[in-house]
């Protein structure tokens, strides 16, 4: 039987397994909207604007690992979801977005809502088409699914003209792939990981430096052993926290611009370093002409242009992590050679001094709300145990180092693209995914702002998110730049003109508390927690001065953080009103 | 170090916009780029010219094998290879030039192709460089204007692209 565009679309996504796609119609995409209402299988989520859309598919994406998919209409529809393919990629997250197209024999014509969706998304996705024949439609959608989850993962929007949403044919789903242009590498060479062993055997102060192609790989069972058979130190980068679990004493914290102490030292200090999944991005190396001066390095990666990108590399292993990592455990537990024990005690010797400095304190005294005792009470509270959003700025590196994720996929945040606006839509994901789970969305007041709309969203859909704002008035990293490099000038980084948090979450439908004092915190998010099943809004007024501690400035070296927190000049709401 | 890059590309729409965007977005340069079907109609064969230090080349070739469109990739300079590019010059020609030129022509085995009172057309193929010194000896008559089609090659001997 002949079935239309539209309902091909469908079909293709019932096959592909699809349980949730997140969207919002117009003109051009109604015929597959009609379609969705037709059957029940693939469940669409009406966001609130298409941008929630991309974040919200990107959450669910990120915490179970299957592919999130997004719906759109032609024009501002599509043009709305830039910014969440942009985050998607630069996160190396598997996405199929689906644009409306206007028709065939429109496009090229300036017709109405008519954007180059291909052109204009080209820079920023994995790979892209535009179906010009209903023939064609479901091979492109496999091919979608199947480029955007093998690999290193990533976004692939799929642009379709409203003509051949309509159009129709026979209805059959490819049973596979393959495409002579697109052949993602899966092991990984059995020379080079043997001479990477040999390396990393013969080390006196080695370091594991690991980061999201580990989660991405789901390699972090394979990551722990090895790490634990070796007894080495290992530090993870923002993308790739909960690879390796956190309260494990073998890990030092998180590296780079606001890394901890030890783990930017030892980094400094290794001989050989074995990067994983990670791609020696600035954020993580500071000056690389002063990165890692004395290391001899292994680096695996599923991405050959990962490798020597930024950093030179002595071993570069091109393969999967899982596979690598799993190879390499082999090999060392059928190996002669041991570990250098000795050596190995004297460097975690050293690694225990420069933990002895403490470098996350902070002043628990303080008769204001501290942003990191919040997330030491969350992280208590939670046992560990919840999915963690984040948007993007102080309150993000704040969860980074007090929230100690022992798990994989619990922690998500856009970390390459540092898309504020992201932690709330993400968060939709992840709870649909994951409906019994606490879900926690770290945020700004600045950041919230940017999609704060889904809170209608998470109404209709009841999703009992709860929501940790940490609500100095100001875009505090900005503010924090300000301070140190602007002479305390503080451009337009105070949020005046607020809303009420508390009375804008109960107008949608939602609960609301306001904390003020440090001993209060405890409590609000106890009764936050206990509601399984409404969203909680927590506005904690937090102290303004406060800074993220250590801090590499851009183009110094691993060894040059801030550590001891200077006196603030912070005008308070108080002086500013 | 100048580097000529082949490579096949799927035949498809947008295919080349993929190239070049990787250029212009990454920051690399591309001197010449010429893009042409093959015998087997889903193909296209694609070369094009590129500088930079040997760390810019490497990430210019693993950025182009990672674009899905690519199917195969070939750095030319990096084996004996033959290239050519072609030129097609008018100039102005009057009196003694007319001979003058005419000898230049046939020293670097190019033709005349179009003959007016006041000007020829010559059409001339070779390596670049040999282009650029025929450009520049032909630089005392008037140039009007030149059109290159910019460089194509292919390795010689064993080595070849092909799926
Ligand atoms: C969409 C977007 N615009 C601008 C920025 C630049 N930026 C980075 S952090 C930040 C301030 C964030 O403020 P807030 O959400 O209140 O978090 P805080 O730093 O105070 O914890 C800004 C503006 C960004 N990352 N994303």
């Amino acid at each position: 039987m002949e079935l239309t565009g539209a309902d091909i679309l469908v079909r293709c996504l019932q096959d592909e397994g699809v349980e949730y796609i997140f969207g919002y119609p117009g003109g051009a995409a109604l015929h597959i909207y009609d379609a969705l209402y037709k059957q029940d299988k693939v469940k669409h989520i009406l966001v609130r604007h298409e941008q929630g859309a991309a974040h919200a598919a990107d959450g669910y994406a990120r915490s179970t690992g299957r592919p999130g998919v997004v719906l759109v209409t032609s024009g501002p529809g599509v043009t709305n979801t830039v910014t969440g393919i942009a985050t998607a990629y630069m996160d190396s997250s598997p996405l199929v977005i689906l644009s409306g197209q206007v028709a065939t024999s429109l496009i090229g014509n300036d017709a109405f809502q008519e954007v180059d969706a291909v052109g204009i998304t080209r820079p920023c996705v994995k790979h892209n088409f535009l179906v010009k024949d209903v023939r064609d439609l479901a091979a492109t959608i496999k091919k979608a699914f199947y480029i955007a989850t093998t690999g290193r993962p990533g976004p692939v929007l799929v642009d379709i003209p409203k003509d051949v949403t309509a159009h129709k044919t026979e209805y059959e789903y490819p049973k596979s792939v393959s495409m002579r242009s697109y052949n993602p590498v899966t092991k990984g060479h059995p020379g080079q990981i043997k001479r990477a062993v040999d390396l990393i055997l013969a080390a006196k102060q080695p370091m594991f430096y690991t980061g999201g192609g580990v989660i991405l790989g789901e390699a972090s069972a394979a990551l722990t052993e090895l790490v634990r058979v070796l007894g080495y130190p290992i530090t993870q980068t923002l993308m790739g926290l909960g690879a390796f679990p956190a309260t494990d004493p073998r890990f030092v914290g998180m590296l780079g611009m606001h890394g901890t102490y030890e783990a930017n030292m030892a980094m400094h200090e290794c001989d050989v370093l074995i990067a994983v999944g990670a791609r020696f991005d600035d954020r993580v190396t500071g000056d690389v002409s002063k990165f890692c001066p004395n290391a001899r390095i292994v680096h695996v990666d599923i991405d050959p242009s990962s490798i020597s990108k930024n950093v030179p590399v002595e071993i570069p292993i091109v393969g999967a992590a899982g596979f690598v990592l799993e190879e390499m455990i082999k090999q060392i537990k059928a190996s002669k050679k041991q570990p250098d024990r000795e050596a190995l005690a004297g460097w975690w010797k050293k690694i225990d001094e420069w933990r002895k400095l403490n470098c996350l304190d902070y002043d628990r005294e303080s008769q204001l709300i501290k942003p990191q005792f919040v997330l030491e009470k969350l992280y208590e509270l939670t046992a560990g145990d919840a999915y963690v959003t984040s948007d993007v700025g102080q309150h993000q590196m704040w969860a980074a180092q007090f929230y100690k994720f022992d798990r994989p996929r619990r922690w998500i945040n856009s970390g390459g693209l540092g898309t504020m606006g992201f932690g709330l839509p993400a968060a939709m994901g992840v709870q649909m995914a994951h409906p019994e789970a606490t879900v926690c969305c770290v945020t700004g007041e600045a950041s919230i702002q940017m999609c704060i709309q889904e809170l209608s969203t998470c109404k209709q859909y009841d999703l009992p998110i709860k929501i940790v704002n940490l609500n100095n008035r100001y875009m505090g990293m900005v503010r924090q730049w300000q301070e140190f490099f602007y002479d305390r000038r503080y451009s337009h980084s105070y949020m005046d003109a607020l809303p009420d948090f508390v009375k804008l979450a109960e107008s949608y439908g939602h609960a609301g508390l306001k904390i003020e004092k440090p001993g209060d915190v405890e409590a609000a998010l106890r009764e936050a927690l206990k509601q399984k099943d409404r969203l909680v809004f927590l506005d904690f007024i937090t102290d303004q001065t406060e800074n993220v501690y250590p801090m590499i400035v851009a183009g110094k070296g691993q060894n040059e953080m801030h550590l001891k927190p200077c006196k603030a000049v912070v005008p308070t709401d108080r002086e500013l009103a | 170090m100048r580097h000529i890059i082949s490579m096949l590309l799927e035949n498809e729409a947008g295919a080349l916009s993929r190239v070049a965007g990787l250029f212009s977005a990454r920051g690399y340069n591309i001197e010449s780029l010429t893009v042409a079907p093959t015998e087997d109609p889903t193909l296209s064969r694609l070369t094009l010219v590129t500088s930079g230090s040997d760390d810019i080349i490497e990430q210019i070739t693993k950025q182009l094998n990672k674009l899905v469109d690519v199917v195969k990739l070939l750095d030319l300079t990096e084996g004996t290879h033959i290239e050519r590019e072609m030129l097609l010059i008018k100039v102005t020609v009057e009196g003694p030039m007319r001979e003058e030129v005419k000898r230049l022509v046939d020293i670097f085995r190019g033709r005349i192709v179009d003959v007016t009172e006041a000007s020829y057309v010559i059409e001339l193929t070779g390596t670049s460089d040999k282009l650029d010194a025929f450009i520049q000896a032909v630089g005392g008559a008037g140039i009007l204007e030149t059109v290159r089609s910019g460089v194509s090659g292919i390795a010689r001997g064993e080595r070849s692209l092909r799926v």
